[in-house]
């Protein structure tokens, strides 16, 4: 597939870099990555990747647009209020750039279906708000070896880590387990800065892209985080040693997707 | 002796436990901090009879669960 010349010029501040080039470019028009959660983090990182001319974006949420997610949820705008988030997620991305196909999942992530949305996919994106979903957003990707950017942000703090098959720690060999249910505030209780998910979303597009063309060092193995308060970033190292790790260990233990119980008050919408 | 906590260079009495120094950084939600020693994970259970030497690197890490909703 050779480029037009409307996409030379689309992209000709990526092709000008020796990183991505025409090449890479074109890897990006191959490839396909999974968003899953068209909020805080989401919502940046999938306009990026759409602008970025990523070929493929599915993007996976269950909710409709909510006045009070307009403050950081930059894809969508007013008009789209009451409209299922992946519906205006796309209508936007699409707007920004044609050449990519969006697919769209209306649904939750379950242990019955994140194996199946995931399969074809390259890069998966978490841009959830709930452990249970980020442990089995991590388990899946482990179990179908498929890199992904973990991503959580809370009041004026974010943090991010990439994992990617056999090259260092998952989500799990860092926290375990999920918190008890209500032990760890979330957004919604706890409060988020709006730009966080720009700093934070856009930093997980990052990754994609970086993984997708093979430009520089990924956040594998570190756990990358930032305090806006303090404008102070940390990287830090993780244990290399995945062995013990109780699903991408030698001797993993959790062989089967779990639906762990969400927090009573993220239960409700 | 000296420590790093989270990146910066701090002074503490020698002979400090995980347990203490969680306690004295005013860590958030102790139960359900990781913590890490020298790139080496300290189980929660261990916190109490793990001691802190100088020079040593330790780090913090938080449940972030935000993003979507
Ligand atoms: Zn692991």
């Amino acid at each position: 597939m050779a480029f037009t010349n409307e996409q030379l010029e689309r992209y000709s501040r990526h092709i000008i870099l020796k990183e991505v080039g025409a090449k890479g470019q074109k890897k990006l028009s191959q490839a396909k990555v999974l968003i899953i959660g068209a909020g805080g983090l989401g919502a940046p990182a999938a306009l990026y990747l759409a602008a970025a001319g990523v070929g493929t974006i599915g993007i996976v949420d269950a909710d409709e647009v909510d006045l009070s997610n307009l403050q950081r949820q930059v894809i969508h705008t007013t008009p789209d209020i009451g409209k299922p988030k992946v519906q205006s997620a796309k209508e936007t991305m699409e707007a920004i750039n044609p050449d990519v196909t969006v697919n769209t999942y209306h649904t939750f992530v379950t242990s019955e279906n994140v194996l199946d949305l995931i399969k074809d996919y390259d890069f998966i994106l978490d841009g959830t708000d709930n452990f249970p979903a980020k442990f089995l957003i991590n388990d899946a990707c482990v179990m179908a070896k498929k890199p992904f950017s973990h991503a959580g942000i809370i009041r004026f703090k974010g943090q991010l880590m990439t994992y990617v098959p056999g090259q260092g720690p998952c989500y799990r060999c860092v926290f375990k387990n999920p918190p008890p249910k209500d032990a760890v505030p979330t957004c919604k209780q706890a409060g988020v800065i709006g730009a966080m998910g720009g700093v934070i979303g856009s930093l997980q597009a990052m990754e994609a892209v970086k993984y997708i063309v093979g430009a520089g060092d990924l956040l594998t193995g570190y756990l990358l985080t930032f305090d806006a308060l303090k404008m102070e970033w940390h990287k830090v190292k993780l244990p290399p040693d995945t062995s013990k790790c109780a699903v991408c260990g030698e001797h993993p233990t959790i062989t089967e997707l779990v639906d762990y119980e969400q927090a009573e008050c993220d239960m409700k919408k | 002796m000296k420590i790093t906590v989270a990146g910066k260079i701090k002074e503490y009495d020698d002979g400090i436990t995980v347990a203490k120094l969680v306690e004295l950084e005013n860590v958030e939600t102790p139960e359900y901090v990781t913590v890490t020693v020298n790139d080496e994970f300290v189980e929660s259970h261990d916190f109490a009879n793990t001691t802190i030497k100088d020079g040593d690197t330790v780090e913090f890490l938080y449940f972030m669960g935000g993003g979507q909703a």
